[in-house]
């Protein structure tokens, strides 16, 4: 430890902070030089149109790509939801006769493989003596939702608009959501989910939940693509029966598509009430108890149930 | 448990007692048996990552899980592990903070072996993830309100409190190795070297040592407590029949001590098969005193089992009504009554009788109870899920059978695990010699000046 060391210690010190500095100058120079490129645009003009119709020229380095209001959110926007609705679903039970139009429009519209249904239609019957009807179960996108609670990164996440959505670029997998949901409403993809061709360069968003992601978990997302554009879910427009009825609690407003009802006058008058009340999940899914039926209940005939279809092949 | 007068023995008897201990505890190199057993288990291992890849490539579609049924073998196993891992605590710290002296003997195998589950405890959840390459996110965008985030929490620490109370009394053992084994290649010379952290013998060393273990034993029983707790936390935060239970947190930590001291009766039968020396070690004595604590442990864990089910079956609650009949009398019935009688029942009546805490009948019921609390895992994750009514899903999905890579991966974590505990005891002393000196009535002057001068040659 005598003083040429140190000094040799110094002198080889500040060689190499020197050296590091240099570099960085250089380096941090080199950068900027190579992105100039960008710079050489600066007077490039595009034109675009504003709302009211009028074309304007700007320059290209101020424009920004922007959200549309109509296409479907980024895995971070959609975390924003559309502001100032609170969705709310109710499905008359009265009406349904097992078409499974709702089903098959689903199906098609987020490109899902077969076995990953979103919404299922099961044949109800509470008790030995009481009357068996057919009940359709989307996701409830409850108001106090046992699946955010627990899922260990918030892939899934509940919006100001009620609407709870899972985000699957961030998804580990874990599947604890799917155990935590009391209506059993959650599907997963065990596998390379099989997209159609319509997907191919499609980008991925929460709002739409295709292209499906192997390892994640997807369940009925209430639409919000639709929504967004002041249109109503695929399955309330595909049913012929005019089960399901979509719309905005702080509107107290519901429709079908044919008919738009008050909300809270429809639960009153018809007796609404929700699934698994008594757990407190708070479901905004309501349903209106199968009386006054459109048709007898009757069960599917051979070769007409999903599971038979499955058995076919 | 009163702190017994030891009986102090004379200079030359002590330095006898250690001459002999040094020679049993260094590690010897395997034979036959021992390579054939290392062989297997490596092979079973290979075998794991070979379906894993394939996994991670095809997707969980290659187990038998589906959207009813979508935890299976996987995280039952991570719960037998978890729960296996509890031994660490209970032998190396409870028994030590309470005095118990013939604990000394079994406190490294029970440490070993709660390293060893832990780890491939951590290792299996990862595999059951859909997404592994997403691991990060639990870091970056973790929620701290989510059961699983503890889970992760606590194991971690738990996992770094056991590997310490396995590193710091294992010490003086690796010094040994380093000075005293002859004969054996470069590199595990060097390794006992670097691992030794220049152990000295010096009495300062093993007053930090000994300082070190009381304070990490006495941290690590409410951790210990925590794992197991956490871990049944992530059943019982649901609403599903069978897990919607308040009593998991304490059902499944009774369960859990008493898998995790069935596994030590194994070591240690295993042990003195594989090296007879050990027979003065583990005595008879030892078997006895263990054979006493599986029996209380398992009639606490009757106690817990009674209250998890009798109580729902009283009431047969309407869904919980569906999930006991498929364990008392359905599909699941004769696992469930296998599990019970055999697991459980079995060893009280067996373990009640001095007769039946001799080596062999308590190496048998070590296995019985082992197997059994596999089974009894797979008994709680399985069945509440496969229970449920359901409609319009193919035939398939109805009952959940796995498959056999899922056997083949959940088969390669347990090769894992057994293949730790092989390699430590072929490179360490898996009896801790100065604590069994202490036991046996070896003063801690002559441990500490004995052991130095033998080793300054």
């Amino acid at each position: 430890m005598n003083n040429e060391d140190n000094q040799s210690d110094r002198r080889k010190f500040l060689k190499y902070g020197f050296l590091a500095a240099g570099l960085t100058v250089v380096g941090g120079g080199l950068q900027k030089v190579l992105s100039q490129d960008k710079d050489k645009d600066a007077g490039k003009k595009v034109k675009v149109m504003t709302t009211d119709g009028k074309v304007i020229e700007v320059d290209d380095a101020h424009c920004k790509a922007a959200q549309s209001c109509c296409s479907p959110a980024t895995p971070e926007g959609a975390r924003q939801g559309i502001p100032g609705k609170k969705f709310v679903m109710v499905i008359d039970l009265s009406r349904c006769g097992h078409e499974l139009k709702c089903q098959h429009s689903c199906q098609r519209y987020h490109h899902l493989s077969g076995m990953n249904v979103w919404l299922k239609v099961f044949k109800m019957q509470e008790g030995e003596h009481t009357a068996p009807y057919w009940m359709p179960k989307p996701c409830m996108h409850c108001d106090k939702p046992p699946c955010v609670k627990v899922c260990p990164v918030s892939a899934t996440f509940k919006r100001e608009d009620g609407i709870v959505l899972v985000d699957n670029t961030r998804c580990i997998g874990c599947r604890f959501c799917m155990a935590a949901c009391p209506y059993s409403t959650r599907s997963f993809n065990w596998e390379e989910p099989q997209l159609l061709n319509e997907t191919t360069g499609v980008v991925y968003s929460p709002e739409t939940g295709f292209p499906q992601k192997k390892g994640t978990v997807e369940k009925c997302d209430f639409c919000p693509d639709m929504l967004k554009q002041g249109k109503l879910p695929h399955c309330v427009t595909a049913c012929p029966n005019g089960v399901f009825f979509m719309g905005d609690l702080n509107e107290d407003t519901v429709s079908n598509g044919a008919e738009t009802v008050r909300f809270s006058k429809l639960i009153k008058d018809k007796g609404g009430y929700r699934l698994n009340e008594i757990l407190g999940t708070e479901p905004s899914v309501y349903y209106l108890p199968a009386v006054k039926r459109l048709f007898p209940f009757q069960d599917p005939l051979p070769g007409e149930s999903n599971e038979d279809k499955e058995k076919k092949g | 448990m009163e702190n017994k007068e030891r009986k102090e023995l004379t200079e030359t008897e002590a330095i006898d007692l250690l001459h002999e201990l040094n020679e049993d505890m260094l590690p010897k190199k395997f034979g036959i048996v021992g390579n054939s057993w290392t062989a297997l288990l490596v092979i079973m291992l290979l075998t794991g990552i070979y379906c894993y890849i394939n996994q991670i490539r095809n997707g969980l579609s290659i187990t038998g899980m589906r959207d009813f049924v979508f935890w299976g073998i996987y995280i039952s196993n991570f719960v037998f592990f978890v729960a296996i891992s509890l031994v660490g605590s209970l032998i190396t710290a409870v028994l030590y903070l309470l005095k118990v002296e013939w604990r000394a003997p079994l406190s490294r195998i029970s440490e070993v072996i709660a390293v060893s589950a832990i780890v491939f405890a951590g290792l299996i959840i990862i595999v059951d993830m859909g997404r592994p390459d997403r691991m990060i996110n639990m870091a970056l965008h973790g929620r701290i309100q989510s059961p699983i985030i503890w889970d992760v929490m606590v194991v971690s620490t738990y996992m770094t409190l056991s590997f310490l109370l396995l590193y710091f009394p294992l010490l003086p053992g690796i010094a040994f190795c380093r000075d005293r084994l002859k004969g054996i290649p470069k590199w595990q010379h060097k390794m006992y070297q670097i691992l030794s952290l220049g152990w000295k013998y010096s009495p300062q060393q093993y007053a930090v040592v000994k300082k070190a273990i009381t304070i990490l034993s006495i941290i690590i029983i409410p951790v210990a407590l925590c794992i197991h707790t956490v871990t049944s936390w992530l059943f019982a935060s649901t609403y599903r029949p069978g897990w919607d239970s308040t009593n998991f947190g304490a059902y499944f930590v009774s369960g859990a001590f008493l898998v995790g001291s069935g596994g030590v009766v194994a070591g240690m039968y295993i042990l003195r098969q594989f090296n007879p020396s050990y027979k003065k070690y583990l005595t008879d004595m030892h078997f006895d005193k263990m054979g006493r604590l599986l029996a209380l442990l398992a009639l606490v864990y009757a106690y817990f089992s009674i209250n998890e089910y009798l109580i729902p079956a009283y009431k047969m609650k309407g869904e919980e009504a569906g999930h006991l009949n498929e364990l008392f009398t359905g599909y699941y019935a004769p696992m469930f009554w296998s599990v019970q009688f055999f697991g459980m029942v079995l060893p009280i009546l067996v373990l009640m009788f001095k007769k039946g805490r001799k080596p062999l009948p308590m190496f048998i019921m070590a296995v019985f109870v082992i197997v059994g609390a596999w089974f009894k895992r797979y008994l709680i994750v399985i069945p509440t899920m496969s229970f449920l009514p359901v409609q319009e899903i193919p035939e398939a999905w109805k009952h959940y059978s796995p498959t056999f890579q899922e056997w083949a991966i959940t088969g390669g974590s347990l090769a894992g695990a057994l293949l730790l505990i092989t390699l430590f005891v072929r490179f360490f002393p898996i009896i801790s010699v100065w604590e069994v000196a202490e036991e046996k009535g070896v003063s801690h002057d002559i441990i500490y000046t004995h052991l130095h001068e033998g080793n300054e040659k």
